[in-house]
């Protein structure tokens, strides 16, 4: 069956259109259907994967500014196609929360909603470097828009420093990535082309592939956030619309880690070599204060915010553990689409405990939820023993490959890494501890989950546990992929 | 006996601005209010369709018409259609504004289309006389047009300023001409072409390209010669502020380009190395002097400085690329503006906040037509992917990168990450803060009076107000100005349109690269 990518890219956005132009009423259910479609697409592009070969599939190659050198060129391969499962699924579970749960301004929320599904699944199939900086650069706008005007009273201000942090990143990485293209026809001696194809071939000089290769690791650093460059996360995370956040945590952080293994692993593989201790370092740190500040936090959407700049070092330290076997670089793919899949439903579950505590969303409020609300208790367990890696969750198998891989090739930072892991179920636990358990809460007046609610949180705690069971399903779609790319910079 | 052979069809989109003069300023002079108001703007519309038309027609010839003093090529009339359409923009939102009216219509119009006229002849100048005749004859119909505002002390203030520094602007141009005359020996722009080629360390020579930067850099507001832009788009009628914005930058790139790239080309090294020095300078003045902003004409006015800086670094790539980088960025800026120069120019008219960012508070839930149009035209000055502003940034910074200039290309890039501070903040202003309370008594309390040297008087107030207008002509209330929102909208759909679909945008800068025969 052919699959066109461009129908599964733009349909979200269509009807983000449509939304907005919708009668009122109407809004939620465009944007349900808007977030449907592609999500059966990808189940259609999943069963439909031919996981023996190689290359791309289901290309889409036109034609787009031959003048610049740009083409529109799309494609599926075992690096993205999870992720883009991933993507459209959070987005219909987010849409289906929206549904029942309309916001202020729909028909805006619905158009911001859909132009970010669009720009995220964009910025995972582009096969070509402008067409992924601009779709990388692209998703930033609807979430500037989200926390800005759903974001209640600080929510401009967080939204402006959000986006000038994220866009100085995306802007020095436009710059390299016109850099790269120039450099690459320079030496080819031939026509200007952004195609990632042509461009893995280019023979940069050394100094040169260096700072290129700075300029997009700031820029996917910043967005992941890794530690040095967290500082716009609190502030987001705390104004940010809950199911935005869902979006936002579960996808975008997401395509900075893919960044990484779609085009600074294959581009710049001799500076990725050389960078390797430093990004090691960094993703460090990142586990180490990412859980630190996790179970020191009382604000529940912080507690996840620094759980994710935690589990984003896990996931960069897999990417960057480049051993031989491509272990390492298989675990974070596995535990990309791990954390996307356990952070959303979290942030279902943060606004489903503040309807149960007064609205509020402070950890100290909270307590003895579970009593009146087992079922709710029981779906947040099991999404929180996801979250810090219990043996048997998809998440496990994750870790352990990304600490596999490290091991076998820069064994003392993984030794330092495996406390992270320990870390996690500290702060995963308190959270759950703290809101279910305990004493009764003062604010607290639980109940359970309703009918509407649940249709959102089981279907996501069934793929968890799906996930679970059978891992090797996203394992071994990528494994071919991943080994070509890690292999590219291990055997230069 | 017959006389000089006259290229009639290359001169035929001038000689259809003169004749539109003509007739506007005669008209301008009926007593019927019906014939003043509605048919002097749409004959002004005429007169410049008819010259787009003319242009286009002439599209694709190459030669130089009266005996080599204007060169007619697909730069000239890429930029002559840039003109137009800003001119057009221009008559579309002045057509209900006060200014026309205290002006006098016939004046106005014809002042506006005389400044096109001067537009014209500087980009398609080829000798230093008619650069100066050109450069004059753009300036001095915007010196009276700045004031046309009489009701208001600044727009009186701004006519005057624009006055006196643009006249030390042609004085030091004018020296600066004189002096490559000298070193020349003719005013062809061949005759300086050869010097630049032969004699390019010769005093004479180099004070003269100084003094011609130095002039050029007024009137396209570089920094540091950049000092009466704020002040004088902000007291100019908005109208007008989008028209200088707009198309003087246009003129002034054009020249440079022109000059530069082509004549002097040959002395690439001496040049360069000083306007990648003012690029820089204009990049961080203009980003960072936008940040504390609450006029949006002076956000604009800085942000205007910003772009020349980028333009500017263009220039100095002297490849192809470069012009066309250049050139694409001209058109893709004069989209940008317009749409929020319309948008300004209605909300000042509807709230009585004047050009203040506060007049756009609660535009996104009142006014999706309105608050839309300004949105992405901040977006895309900001240079935000999907809309044309992106890729004019990238052309620039491809050209850049592909000539050894990659360090300039990230300083544009850095500027641009300043920019979002200011245009965000205007995007928030539309979308975040909540409406402000109704304006009436802001109107009344905060319109200027007429002042004494426009004529203005506490009887001339009195007058006003018996007629239903607040003193000084401003009216608070929801205006229904259907031209003002389509110039608005039409720019702001085609920014986003060659946001995804550059390729036509690109052609029409090919061909005005492709022009310029010295790269051949």
């Amino acid at each position: 069956m052919t699959i066109h990518l461009t129908i599964l890219v733009f349909w979200p956005l269509a009807f983000g259109l449509l939304s907005a132009a919708a009668p009122r009423g109407a809004a939620g259910f465009t944007m349900l259907i808007g977030a449907l479609i592609p999500l059966v697409y990808t189940v259609i592009m999943v069963a439909d994967f031919h996981t023996a070969s190689v290359g791309l599939q289901h290309v889409t190659n036109d034609k787009w500014i031959p003048q610049l050198g740009i083409r529109y060129k799309l494609g599926v391969d075992g690096l993205n196609l999870w992720l883009i499962a991933l993507t459209t699924a959070v987005s219909f579970a987010v849409a289906i929360w929206l549904w029942v749960r309309p916001p202020a301004r729909p028909s805006l929320f619905a158009f911001h909603f859909g132009l970010a599904e669009t720009a995220v699944l964009g910025a995972f199939v582009s096969q070509d470097l402008a067409l992924f900086v601009l779709f990388f650069d692209l998703m930033l706008v609807p979430f500037y828009f989200l926390v800005g005007q759903w974001g209640g009273p600080n929510g401009a201000r967080a939204a402006l420093k959000m986006v000038i942090y994220t866009l100085v990143g995306s802007l020095l990485m436009l710059a390299a990535a016109v850099a790269t293209a120039v450099f690459a026809a320079d030496q080819a001696g031939g026509h200007i082309s952004f195609a990632l194809s042509d461009l893995q071939h280019a023979a940069l000089g050394h100094g040169t592939e260096r700072w290129l290769f700075i300029l997009f690791a700031l820029a996917f650093l910043i967005k992941m956030p890794s530690f040095p460059f967290q500082g716009w996360m609190p502030d987001a995370y705390r104004t940010m619309p809950l199911p935005a956040l869902a979006l936002f945590s579960g996808v975008v952080s997401k395509v900075a880690a893919y960044g990484f293994l779609r085009i600074a692993l294959p581009l710049f593989p001799d500076a990725a070599h050389q960078f390797q201790v430093v990004l090691l370092l960094f993703a460090l740190v990142s586990i180490i204060y990412g859980s630190l500040m996790a179970f020191t936090q009382t604000n529940v959407r912080l507690i996840l915010g620094y759980s994710s700049v935690a589990q984003l070092g896990f996931i960069l330290l897999g990417i960057f553990a480049l051993d031989p076997e491509a272990r390492g670089a298989q675990g974070a793919l596995l535990q990309a689409v791990n954390h996307g899949l356990v952070v959303a439903p979290l942030f279902f579950v943060i606004a489903l405990l503040a309807e149960r505590a007064g609205g509020s969303e402070d950890i100290r409020d909270y307590g003895g939820i579970a009593f009146r609300a087992p079922v709710l208790a029981a779906l947040f367990l099991v999404v929180a023993l996801a979250t810090l890696a219990m043996p048997g969750s998809a998440n496990f198998a994750g870790e352990f490959l990304i600490l596999l891989g490290t091991f076998s090739s820069k064994m003392a930072i993984a030794f330092v890494a495996s406390i992270g892991v320990v870390m996690a179920s500290v702060y995963a636990l308190r959270m759950y501890i703290r809101s279910m358990h305990n004493r009764v809460g003062e604010k607290v007046s639980s109940f359970e989950l309703s009918v509407r609610d649940g249709l959102v949180l089981v279907p996501l705690v069934l793929a968890i546990v799906a996930f679970a069971v059978y891992p090797q399903l996203a394992l071994d779609a990528g494994q071919n992929a991943v080994k070509s790319t890690v292999q590219a910079v291990t055997q230069r | 006996m017959s006389g000089p052979k006259i290229d009639w069809a290359a001169l035929s989109p001038l000689i259809a601005l003169v004749g539109g003069i003509c007739v506007v300023l005669l008209l301008g002079l009926a007593r019927s209010a019906f014939l003043r108001r509605h048919v002097v703007p749409f004959l002004t519309l005429v007169a410049l369709g008819a010259s787009a038309g003319l242009a286009i027609w002439q599209w694709d010839t190459h030669t130089l018409i009266v005996s080599h003093a204007l060169s007619v090529d697909d730069l000239t009339w890429t930029l002559t259609l840039v003109f137009l359409a800003a001119a057009a923009a221009a008559v579309l939102l002045s057509w209900r504004s006060t200014a026309t009216a205290e002006a006098g219509e016939g004046e106005f119009f014809a002042l506006l289309l005389s400044s096109v006229l001067g537009m014209v002849v500087l980009v398609a100048a080829h000798d230093l006389i008619v650069l100066f005749i050109g450069f004059e004859l753009l300036s001095i119909p915007l010196y009276v047009l700045c004031a046309t505002q009489m009701r208001r002390e600044q727009s009186l203030e701004s006519g005057l300023k624009y006055l006196i520094i643009g006249s030390v602007g042609s004085a030091t141009l004018l020296y600066g001409l004189a002096l490559l005359y000298g070193a020349g020996g003719g005013t062809g722009f061949d005759a300086v072409a050869k010097v630049a080629s032969t004699h390019s360390d010769d005093v004479l020579f180099l004070t003269g390209c100084a003094l011609v930067i130095v002039g050029l850099a007024f009137k396209a507001s570089v920094a540091p010669f950049h000092q009466w832009t704020p002040d004088v788009y902000e007291g100019a009628p908005t109208p007008i502020t989008g028209f200088m914005a707009v198309a003087t930058k246009a003129a002034a790139f054009g020249v440079l380009i022109r000059f530069f790239d082509v004549t002097l080309i040959d002395a690439s090294s001496t040049w360069a190395p000083a306007l990648a020095t003012l690029a820089v300078i204009t990049i961080v003045v203009g980003n960072v002097g936008a940040i504390g902003q609450s006029s949006l004409k002076r956000l604009l006015a800085f942000s205007s400085v910003a772009q020349a800086g980028y333009m500017l670094a263009g220039v100095i790539v002297t490849t192809r690329l470069g012009v066309q980088a250049t050139v694409f960025y001209l058109l893709v800026y004069v989209l940008m503006n317009l749409a929020a120069f319309a948008v300004i120019s209605l909300r000042e008219r509807e709230t009585g906040l004047g050009d203040d960012i506060s007049s756009l508070h609660g535009l996104g839930a009142e006014r999706p037509w309105l608050a839309w149009p300004m949105t992405i035209s901040m977006l895309a000055l900001a240079g935000i992917p999907a809309t044309a502003g992106f890729f004019g940034k990238l052309y620039l910074i491809e050209a850049l990168a592909g000539n050894g200039w990659t360090w300039l290309a990230i300083v544009i890039v850095l500027g641009s990450a300043v920019s979002l501070a200011y245009y965000l903040r205007v995007v928030a202003a539309i979308w975040m803060r909540p409406k402000p309370e109704p304006a009436g008594a802001v109107a009344l309390a905060g319109a200027p009076q007429r002042p004494v040297i426009a004529g203005g008087s506490a009887e001339a107030d009195a007058e006003d107000i018996a007629a239903g207008r607040t003193p000084g002509g401003a009216v608070a209330r929801t205006l229904r100005q259907p031209e003002v929102v389509f110039v608005a909208v039409i720019c702001a759909a085609a920014t986003v349109a060659f946001g995804i679909y550059p390729g036509p945008l690109l052609d029409v800068a090919r061909d005005a690269g492709n022009a310029l025969t010295s790269f051949l």
